[in-house]
């Protein structure tokens, strides 16, 4: 714990002096701040704000976290050669990347409600759903950063990947889950629709924040199935340890990359 | 002492090392020599438990190389290539390091004196330039008194005076009885450094031993013509 410790301070430090997450952060309360001044109402900007989170954050934490653990090559190579343990390096690194951008979120995020007032009620829960949601995808998405730039030496052909992660989890999965229901959709479908929410962790946070709300018609192809199959609570309830799982999936998997990897 | 044995490594299809056996004895300075892809590198990363072997055995000192980090509290190292976070100043990173190695004494900074870092030390990383950031990882290598010092190219992007300083404290090292292993492609430099010359070609170390006897047993009157005479073909003269 001590050497996470250790490693998060100088990472925070860089990240506040670096500035891009302040922008992130301040980026996300403007957006946050026009919709509720021409969206209506608390939950419309919340739902709105959902669409925004889900492709910013799967943006943010592949793409920029490939970069920075490409930038920190030199640095990994000097605390390699610390005496420390590479388990324990790793958790500082990644939790370096993870946690300045989580912070960054959730400040974005509340900040507009908090500042209108509306951090009471319903409406708070729904609005540290979507900062709990926002920070569980800000670390599924660093963590495969990790693995992308840990497996992929070359900067570049890096980058593409991560961009070709995030077309797909953010923005192409869903439409292949509409094309799927379109073209059976008189048989049954259920279960390869249930399996593909279960394989996105975007699509599963989506479905996750919008089930239970009068707001079906966002849930998209597969959540619309799910929304019918499982219902309310006990269909939010088994998302939930989804996306939890999801975070493990991808930090154990880039652990284990980087405790195997040839520097 | 740092002892290979046996040892192996390969890069997908690419054999880097191939059954590698040399000795690098305390308190002196071995210079890896070797035409680009030779292994160098790897050599060091392999040392430093940044790379593992495919096969063969690495010991430093009396640890046998098995994954554990702890022999690592020994060695000083200077990676070729000083590209550290740009809003940390060097103190930050040498403190960040300090407290990573639970380090009980001040760090040496003898070396920082002497390159004259002054205030630049508690500059940004981003703001320095390319020669000043390398001081800096010089000065982090040596910063905690280690008794194996690893540099990868030192001097690369040092002005002569910074390079010159170096090499001092190199030769200071030497005298205490520190194991010193280099990298280089300056010939200037590696006659100037190097007890031992490692040259490494084709993944096997073609020659070990000083750079005077080297140029005797090829016949040649300068180090560079040595060089040259074994990567035409001078395997045949084996480790000395």
């Amino acid at each position: 714990m001590n050497t996470t410790w250790r490693l998060l301070r100088p990472a925070l430090r860089e990240a506040v002096r670096g500035r891009w997450l302040i922008g992130v952060a301040i980026g996300l309360a403007l957006v946050g701040e026009l919709l509720l001044r021409f969206a209506g109402s608390g939950v419309s900007s919340l739902v709105s704000l959902l669409d925004v989170v889900l492709i910013l954050v799967p943006l943010a934490g592949l793409v920029v976290g490939t970069m920075q653990v490409h930038h920190a090559r030199e640095l990994i190579e000097l605390l390699l050669a610390q005496p420390i343990r590479r388990t324990r390096l790793f958790a500082g690194l990644w939790l370096g990347i993870a946690l300045p951008l989580a912070v960054a979120l959730a400040l974005g995020l509340v900040t507009p409600f908090a500042v209108h007032g509306m951090l009471v009620g319903a409406l708070a829960g729904r609005v540290m759903m979507l900062v709990l949601v926002a920070i569980l995808l800000a670390f599924i998405s660093t963590a495969f950063a990790f693995v992308i730039a840990l497996r992929q030496d070359d900067r570049v052909r890096a980058l593409a990947v991560a961009l070709g992660a995030w077309l797909v989890t953010a923005i192409l999965w869903d439409g292949v889950a509409l094309a799927i229901a379109m073209l059976f959709g008189t048989r049954p479908i259920e279960g390869p629709l249930l399996a593909m929410l279960a394989l996105n962790p975007v699509d599963i946070a989506r479905v996750l924040l919008l089930l239970g709300s009068d707001t079906a018609a966002m849930l998209g192809a597969s959540g619309a199935v799910l929304a019918r199959t499982l219902g309310g609570v006990r269909g939010q309830l088994m998302l939930g340890l989804l996306l939890v799982a999801w975070v493990v999936l991808p930090v154990w998997w880039s652990a284990r990359t980087f405790a195997r990897k040839d520097f | 002492m740092i002892a290979m044995q046996g040892v192996r490594k390969r890069f997908g299809a690419r054999v880097v090392l191939d059954g590698l056996d040399v000795t690098l004895h305390r308190g002196r300075v071995t210079v890896l020599v070797g035409p680009n892809g030779a292994g160098k590198t790897t050599l060091l990363k392999l040392v430093l438990g940044l790379a593992r072997p495919d096969a063969g055995t690495i010991a430093v000192g009396d640890h046998l190389l098995d994954g554990t980090p702890d022999y690592r509290a020994a060695i000083g190292y200077m990676p070729q290539i000083a590209r550290f976070p740009a809003h940390q100043t060097g103190r930050e990173l040498l403190a960040m390091l300090a407290a990573l190695r639970a380090e009980a004494t001040a760090p040496d900074l003898t070396l920082a004196d002497a390159f004259g870092l002054g205030e630049q030390f508690d500059r940004p990383l981003g703001v320095l330039s390319g020669g000043t950031r390398q001081k800096v990882n010089a000065v982090l290598a040596f910063a905690f008194r280690p008794t194996l010092v690893i540099l990868d190219e030192p001097t690369a992007g040092l002005d002569p005076l910074a390079s010159a300083v170096l090499k001092d404290r190199l030769a200071v090292e030497r005298a205490r009885g520190t194991t010193v292993l280099v990298t280089s492609h300056v010939l200037a430099e590696v006659e100037e450094l190097a007890d031992d010359i490692l040259f490494l070609s084709e993944g096997r170390a073609t020659w070990q031993g000083g750079a005077t006897e080297l140029k005797r047993r090829t016949g040649t009157a300068t180090l560079e013509r040595a060089v040259a005479r074994l990567l035409g073909g001078g395997a045949a003269l084996a480790v000395a």
